[in-house]
C-alpha cells in the first residue's frame, strides 16, 4: 500500500506547487519602496516646460503618481479609468511622462483625455530608476507624509481600483 | 505619385526624350528602395576600464523586463538605462557594493542573480541540500531492505538437491 501512496503523495505536493505557480505573475516584482519615502524629484512640466514641480510640493495630501508614455500600449487600456478617477475628484493624479517625446505625449493626452493635475516629464528615465520603474504603466499611491503605500505594476483595472487603490486612498486621507 | 501601370503607359505612349525623359528618370529614382548608408560604428565604451567594471557588475544582475537575461546581455531599454546609470556611478567613484545596493534599494533582491541569505531565501539556499539528504536517505533504506530480502531467499536442502539433479540431467543430455 505504502509504495503506491508515497508517489501519489509526492505527485500531489508537486501538483500543488505548480498550481500555485500558475496563478503567480513572474513580472510582479514586489517593490522594496513600499512604506519608504517616495524618492524626491524636481521635474519640468509637460505642458509648460519652463515650470518645475518638486515631489515635496505634494506633502500633506494623498496623491497618485502614474508613470505613462505615449509608446506604451497598456497605458491606453488604463487611461479611461484614470480619466474617470480624476473626474470623480477622489484623488489628484500626477502623470510622469516616462522616456517620451514631448509633442507625441501632448497629442496623446489631447486624443485620450488628460486626467493629470500636473504632467511632468522624465525624458531619460532617471527618476524612473529612482522609483524602480521597469514596466510602464506603473502607479504609486503616496500618502500625506510622502511615503509610498502601494505600487500597481501594469495597468490599473476596475478590480484593482475598487478593491485596493480607492479603499487605501480613503484610509490614508483619514490619517493626519 | 505614379502607380506602376501609369508609368508603363507613360513609357509606352511618349517619346523618351527631353524634359519628359528626365522627369521619368527622376520618378524611377524615387521608386528605388531606400538605401541604407553605412556609417562608422559608434564606440560603445569611451573608457574601457569603466566598461569592464560595468560588465562584470551587470553580469550578475537580472534585467527585470526580460527576466531570463542579465543586464549585461540584454538589449532592452531598461538595461540600457541601468548600464548608463552604473557607468555614471563608476565614474563618480562609487564602490561595486554601493552600486549594487543602489539597485537593490530600488528593485529589490530580485535584481540579484546571487540572492542574499535571508529567512525568506532559506528554502532556496538549503532546499537542494534537503532534497539530496532525503534522496540519499531513501536510497540507503531501499538498499538495506533489498539486502534483507536477498538473504531471505536461501534454498532449503530439498530444493538444493532438486536443483543439482536438474543440472546433472542437463549435463548428461549435452554429453549425448
Amino acid at each position: 500500500m505504502m509504495r503506491y501512496l508515497i508517489p501519489l503523495f509526492a505527485f500531489i505536493v508537486l501538483a500543488a506547487f505548480l498550481l500555485v505557480g500558475l496563478t503567480l505573475n513572474p513580472r510582479q516584482v514586489p517593490s522594496p519602496l513600499i512604506d519608504k519615502p517616495a524618492p524626491i524629484f524636481q521635474l519640468n512640466h509637460l505642458h509648460e516646460p519652463d515650470r518645475l514641480m518638486a515631489s515635496k510640493d505634494n506633502l500633506g495630501k494623498v496623491w497618485l503618481l502614474n508613470v505613462w508614455a505615449s509608446w506604451c500600449v497598456a497605458c491606453r487600456d488604463e487611461h479611461p479609468l484614470l480619466v474617470q478617477l480624476a473626474n470623480s475628484g477622489i484623488v489628484p493624479i500626477y502623470g510622469l511622462n516616462y522616456k517620451d517625446e514631448r509633442t507625441t505625449a501632448l497629442q496623446w493626452l489631447k486624443r485620450y483625455g488628460d486626467p493629470y493635475t500636473i504632467s511632468i516629464v522624465d525624458p531619460d528615465g532617471r527618476v524612473g530608476i529612482d522609483y524602480g520603474v521597469y514596466g510602464v504603466p506603473e502607479t504609486y499611491v503616496i500618502d500625506k507624509k510622502g511615503i509610498i503605500r502601494h505600487k500597481q505594476i501594469g495597468p490599473v483595472t476596475v478590480d484593482s481600483l475598487q478593491n485596493t487603490i480607492i479603499p487605501l486612498i480613503i484610509e490614508l486621507q483619514k490619517q493626519a | 505619385m505614379f502607380k506602376n501601370h501609369d508609368l508603363y503607359c507613360f513609357v509606352v505612349s511618349r517619346q523618351f526624350n527631353g524634359i519628359k525623359g528626365l522627369v521619368l528618370i527622376f520618378f524611377l529614382l524615387l521608386m528605388l528602395p531606400s538605401v541604407g548608408w553605412p556609417k562608422e560604428a559608434i564606440p560603445v565604451a569611451e573608457d574601457p576600464v569603466v566598461e569592464k567594471r560595468m560588465l562584470a557588475l551587470t553580469m550578475d544582475l537580472r534585467c527585470l523586463v526580460c527576466q531570463n537575461e542579465s543586464i549585461a546581455d540584454s538589449r532592452a531599454e531598461f538595461s540600457n538605462d541601468i548600464r548608463r546609470e552604473i557607468r555614471e556611478q563608476i565614474k563618480a567613484n562609487k564602490t561595486d557594493q554601493e552600486i549594487v545596493q543602489f539597485l537593490v534599494d530600488r528593485y529589490g533582491d530580485f535584481v540579484l542573480y546571487n540572492p542574499p541569505m535571508k529567512p525568506t531565501t532559506m528554502l532556496l539556499w538549503f532546499g537542494p541540500v534537503i532534497l539530496f539528504v532525503i534522496g540519499l536517505g531513501s536510497l540507503i533504506i531501499y538498499l538495506r531492505r533489498r539486502r534483507v530480502q536477498i538473504e531471505d531467499v536461501s534454498l532449503s536442502q530439498v530444493q538444493l538437491e532438486r536443483a543439482e539433479a536438474l543440472l546433472n540431467e542437463n549435463k548428461k543430455g549435452k554429453n549425448v
